[in-house]
């Protein structure tokens, strides 16, 4: 019997089928390579699959990632593209792809960016190509696919203050590995997962590729429906799996062993209980497309409400899309961080992969908020970035040190 | 023709590979000039052409980014060989062309020794320790899309 990725990929694990995709996603850094090789094709663009986000380097942060997002701009006009979305407008192409209805329920999507994975939340099996597949799917409106086994993950009990989807799906990255979910897919299950908003659980989802995995799903329930109420483009159906799948393998955790918890450098499974490091920071950084929601924001800005960033900190905060930005306005949220002494900006990638807004010096430390530790990821090769959830970051900025919030 | 190899850990993320301040540009030969930048800086001076990576588990792992196949091809690597591959990169490489070998050998491959691979008998020839490894051929499929030339000239030839 069949698992979601065998249902939406209509083919049993193992297989090679080649399947039509609902929509291909490409961002700033891979979407002209794309292009160009689209153009090398010479076929006709599926407009309507196509979608172009503009959201690594921009507000342009050089001359040559300007010549890049105006080398995407043009491509976008002369191919008709409408799904298009430039600064002010959108935000970091997945929270976009997901705020304004792409993603749904038993969809097949494909994005030329390895966190395309996060719409498996929403029930989607959705994925990370390199430029040249995208290309493909624009001219083809398919790609190939080895359908993949599929591990079960079933997280049930009452979660502990302060432990978010980030801690969970750290937890599990820590007990598994960074290759643990090699070539295969995740599904998720429990308690705890049935009662996480949808935030969380694309926080999840969002991270089921540093386990390796080539999507990471959550069948879809009302909390779903209701998100995309109004929001959706066309319609979708819901798939499940059947009662009994056949899983490579079952993992199941006691969430009240899970504690906020911290991927010290340089692997997303170097993980540790946050309260057992005793280690200074230089910046901490909340946003992402892992916890740059309106969700992440209310969390550290409750902590951080009538506080003070620590004098030896620089924090920042990047609202993961322009419409989070507003709701984070509307309720008071960016007051809240400015008034703490934070810096706030526009959403961008830009910090998460050490292009810019947030560069690491030398030698330097960032708690963040983001989904990858590895070398030189936020900056210098002597640097140092330490994943956490966004109430350890908010604690750790005002104490300078990485710290459990229930110190506080 | 035998290869000089370049020996590497486990779990090579693409930020190793090509790290992401250098992503304004997708043209193969000028990402070349800053692979593995933050961890090897004297590769990209060095690196000969048809040179060969040789890796533990899990290498590309990380970000989608095709230019980090991109860049081996323009360092001029002719094929990396590793216990395992992260998916997308595997998938690149397959797409533009980059051979890859999914074999364990790590522990027998050291840095610089003189290597000579043969795709068609499936074996890795170790010149300087006068051995010889066999490996599983790719999956017909992707065997095709190699042969082709990668993804976009398989495609051409379906019409």
């Amino acid at each position: 019997m069949a698992t979601i990725a065998e249902k939406i990929l209509t083919g049993k694990a193992g297989e090679i089928v080649e399947r039509e995709v609902d929509y291909v996603m490409v961002n700033d850094v891979t979407g002209v390579p794309a292009f160009e090789v689209f153009e090398e094709l010479g076929r006709a663009m599926k407009q309507e699959k196509v979608v172009v986000v503009q959201d690594h380097y921009v507000p342009n942060k050089d001359v040559a990632s300007a010549e890049q997002a105006k080398a995407l701009r043009n491509y976008a006009r002369r191919y008709g593209i409408t799904n298009y979305y430039e600064i002010g407008k959108g935000g970091v192409c997945h929270q976009v792809m997901i705020e304004d209805g792409f993603a749904a329920p038993g969809r097949l999507i494909i994005g030329a960016d390895s966190h395309t994975c996060s719409y498996g939340a929403l029930g989607a099996f959705s994925t990370g190509v390199g430029s040249t597949e995208a290309a493909a799917a624009m001219a083809t409106g398919r790609l190939w696919f080895k359908v993949p086994v599929t591990q079960k993950f079933i997280v049930d009990g009452e979660l502990n203050r302060y432990v978010m989807g980030k801690d969970i799906i750290l937890h599990i990255i820590g007990d598994i590995g960074v290759s643990g979910s090699l070539y295969k897919s995740q599904e998720f299950y429990g308690t705890v997962i049935t009662n996480l908003g949808l935030s969380d659980r694309i926080t999840i989802s969002n991270m089921a590729i540093e386990a390796g995995a080539k999507a990471g799903i959550i069948p879809p329930d009302d909390k779903v429906f209701e998100f995309l109420n109004g929001r959706v483009r066309g319609t979708y159906k819901p798939v499940y799996a059947d009662k009994d799948s056949d899983y490579e393998e079952v993992f199941e955790y006691d969430a009240s062993t899970i504690v906020p918890t911290v991927a010290k450098p340089f692997t997303p499974d170097n993980t540790v209980p946050a309260s057992e490091l005793d280690v200074t920071i230089d910046q901490a950084y909340l946003g992402s497309c892992t916890n740059g929601r309106i969700e992440d924001l209310r969390v550290a800005a409750a902590i951080l409400k009538g506080k003070k960033v620590n004098s030896d900190v620089r924090m920042i905060v990047t609202p993961a899309s322009e419409r989070i930005f507003k709701q984070a306005i509307e309720e008071g949220l960016i007051m809240i961080f400015l008034e703490a002494d934070a810096f706030v900006c526009g959403a961008t990638c830009g910090a998460c992969l050490g292009g810019y807004l947030g560069v690491l010096a030398s030698g330097e430390r960032c708690v963040s908020t983001t989904n990858r530790n590895f070398v030189g990821r936020m900056g210098h090769k002597d640097s140092e970035v330490y994943l956490a959830n966004p109430a350890v970051v908010a604690a750790s900025a005002i104490t300078g040190r990485i710290t459990d919030p229930a110190e506080l | 023709m035998a290869a000089k190899t370049w020996k590497f850990g486990h779990n090579v993320d693409t930020d190793q590979i090509i790290p992401a301040e250098y992503l304004t540009t997708g043209d193969g030969k000028k990402l070349a000039a800053h692979a593995f930048a933050k961890v090897r800086p004297e590769f990209a001076e060095e690196v000969k052409e048809g040179d060969v990576i040789v890796a533990g588990d899990n290498f590309g792992c990380g970000s989608s980014r095709e230019h980090a196949p991109r860049a081996l091809i323009g360092a001029g690597i002719s094929c990396v060989i590793a216990r395992s591959f992260a998916r997308i990169f595997f998938r690149n490489s397959i797409n533009i062309g980059l051979p890859l070998i999914e074999a364990d050998v790590y522990d027998r491959l050291k840095e610089g020794d003189e290597v000579e691979i043969s795709f068609e008998a499936g074996v890795i020839r170790n010149h300087t320790r006068g051995e010889e490894y066999k490996f599983a051929p790719l999956p017909e499929f992707m065997q095709k899309l190699l042969d082709s030339g990668g993804l976009i000239p398989y495609i051409k030839k379906q019409k």
